[in-house]
């Protein structure tokens, strides 16, 4: 089987829309898009404390939380993986091989990422405020939904990185979901495996939806900052 | 607009007029950091009711001095006491800087938030607004995005957020060291429209022809050090210190 072959019988895979290639694609979307909201959650408010905070340790903090921008994903697989496992501390909920299992890993592995990069925009924003509020009265820690709040241009790329890691990753999931058919494959774990079986048409067809969607978050990303530039659209009285 | 609460000048210019009270006394009052003095023992008296200039050089360490008032920041040494003799708390106070900090917000936006971090009670909120797009001539900006004024809205907007909090005392740091004149002279003018109704404006500024157009009173800085201090017009027409003279003549250059 030729390049142009398995292009083309991608498309058509992609085009004809193959229940099998939807469900897979639907499934890394639900798996990342929840950790993302749940790392912003987390992430988001905890990197703002520590940029407008001021505690006893807290350039060592922002050394080891930089550093866990790079956790490598199977790592953070195997980490999970053996907290969920039967004996593990968390085996009583019989969690592992479950698309939870999978959000649980994504989080662990984007939520430092989500925390360090809003930790470094979040300075910039304060470093300006901070005097002024100082001025007003208001504690750092009463500012920090407000300085979140103004700067939700920059919070969006970083939560547009945290998807694109998380919905490109294949170590973590692929380690605590185990690419059961029908129940925890996704795109990544997906092309994986036939690649290996050598079915290069399905892996060809999400690998271009992989590229895709690369493509998209980078496209969304850019559009967001150069909104955020003339930015009077964003003003809300 | 009036406000009830703190002595403004009105109430209390009886007693000035009688007494010669102050606003703010300064006693010996240093700041070090890292080793080095950067304000050397201040001494001095802010009058109730004036306009107060902190005049000096660049690098004298105005901004310092306002900031110690203002209490951003706390004096290594010495004693600060707002209307000695009193047992009066530290007055209302808000600062306008010379690089205005406006949050990424409407106009609008930039003046509420304030009132509502402050509380200020919510049913004087829409007034405050209004008066405060007037005083900053913005009523047309109301939505639009504040960091895209231009440097004279901004400033003019930061000094109406400050007044919109009705504050006693008013801090202005070099607030038109990054204006063109008409901007510069529009700040004036805001300043000269409010300060009968506070217990004082305290501004830092380089500009000697900006001092002798709004100083009531002067408080001369050069290298950390409070050189000289007194009513504006003795300070313009016999200052008495060398480097005052050097200053006003002019000659000042390190």
């Amino acid at each position: 089987m030729n390049f142009g072959d398995v292009i083309g019988q991608a498309f058509r895979l992609i085009f004809s829309l193959d229940p099998d290639l939807l469900e897979i694609i639907g499934r890394s979307f639900q798996v990342s898009l929840s950790s993302v909201v749940i790392s912003a959650v987390v992430g988001a408010p905890l990197g703002a404390v520590i940029a407008m905070a001021r505690f006893r340790g807290r350039g060592a903090l922002v050394v080891v939380l930089n550093a866990l921008m790079g956790l490598p994903p199977v790592v953070v697989g195997l980490l999970v993986y053996v907290m969920l496992s039967r004996a593990g501390p968390l085996g009583v909920f019989n969690l592992l091989f479950s698309p939870t299992a999978m959000i649980i890993a994504q989080t662990v592995l984007i939520t430092p990422l989500i925390a360090a990069l809003s930790r470094q925009i979040v300075e910039d924003v304060w470093q300006g405020y901070a005097e002024q509020f100082r001025s007003w009265g208001i504690r750092p820690i009463r500012a920090v939904p407000t300085v979140l709040w103004d700067a939700r241009v920059g919070l969006m790329t970083v939560l547009l990185a945290g998807f694109g890691r998380a919905i490109s990753e294949v170590g973590a999931v692929m380690i605590v979901g185990g690419n059961i058919d029908h129940l925890t494959r996704v795109m990544t774990t997906t092309i994986a495996l036939e690649t290996a079986k050598g079915d290069l048409d399905l892996a060809m067809a999400l690998g271009l939806i992989l590229l895709l969607m690369s493509l998209l978050v980078n496209a969304l990303s850019h559009a967001v900052r150069r909104v955020a530039g003339p930015a009077a659209s964003l003003a809300r009285v | 607009m009036r406000y009830a609460g703190w002595p403004g000048r009105r109430r209390v210019s009886r007693v000035f007029e009688n007494e010669q009270r102050s606003l703010l006394s300064l006693d010996a009052v240093t700041l070090d950091a890292g080793g080095t003095r950067l304000i050397r023992p201040v001494t001095a008296d802010i009058p109730l009711g004036a306009r107060t200039v902190v005049l000096g050089p660049n690098g004298a360490g105005k901004s310092l001095l306002l900031r110690l008032c203002h209490g951003l920041i706390t004096p290594t040494s010495g004693r600060l006491e707002w209307l000695p003799g009193t047992a009066k708390a530290p007055p209302r106070q808000a600062m306008v800087f010379d690089r205005p900090v406006l949050l990424y917000r409407s106009v609008a936006a930039n003046i509420r938030y304030p009132l509502e971090a402050t509380r200020v009670p919510r049913r004087e909120h829409a007034e405050r607004l209004r008066e405060a797009l007037v005083f900053a001539g913005l009523e047309q900006r109301a939505r639009q995005f504040a960091p895209t004024l231009s440097a004279g809205q901004k400033q003019r907007l930061a000094l109406a957020r400050a007044w919109a909090l009705r504050p006693d005392v008013l801090f202005l740091d070099e607030p038109t060291a990054h204006l063109d004149l008409a901007a510069t002279r529009d700040i004036e003018t805001m300043i000269n429209a409010i300060h009968h109704k506070l217990a004082g404006v305290i501004l830092t500024t380089h500009d000697l022809a900006q001092a002798r157009r709004i100083a009531d009173h002067v408080v001369f800085v050069h290298k950390g050090k409070v050189i000289e201090w007194g009513a504006a017009d003795s300070f313009f027409d016999r200052p008495r210190a060398p480097e005052a003279r050097r200053f006003l003549n002019g000659e000042l250059f390190e």
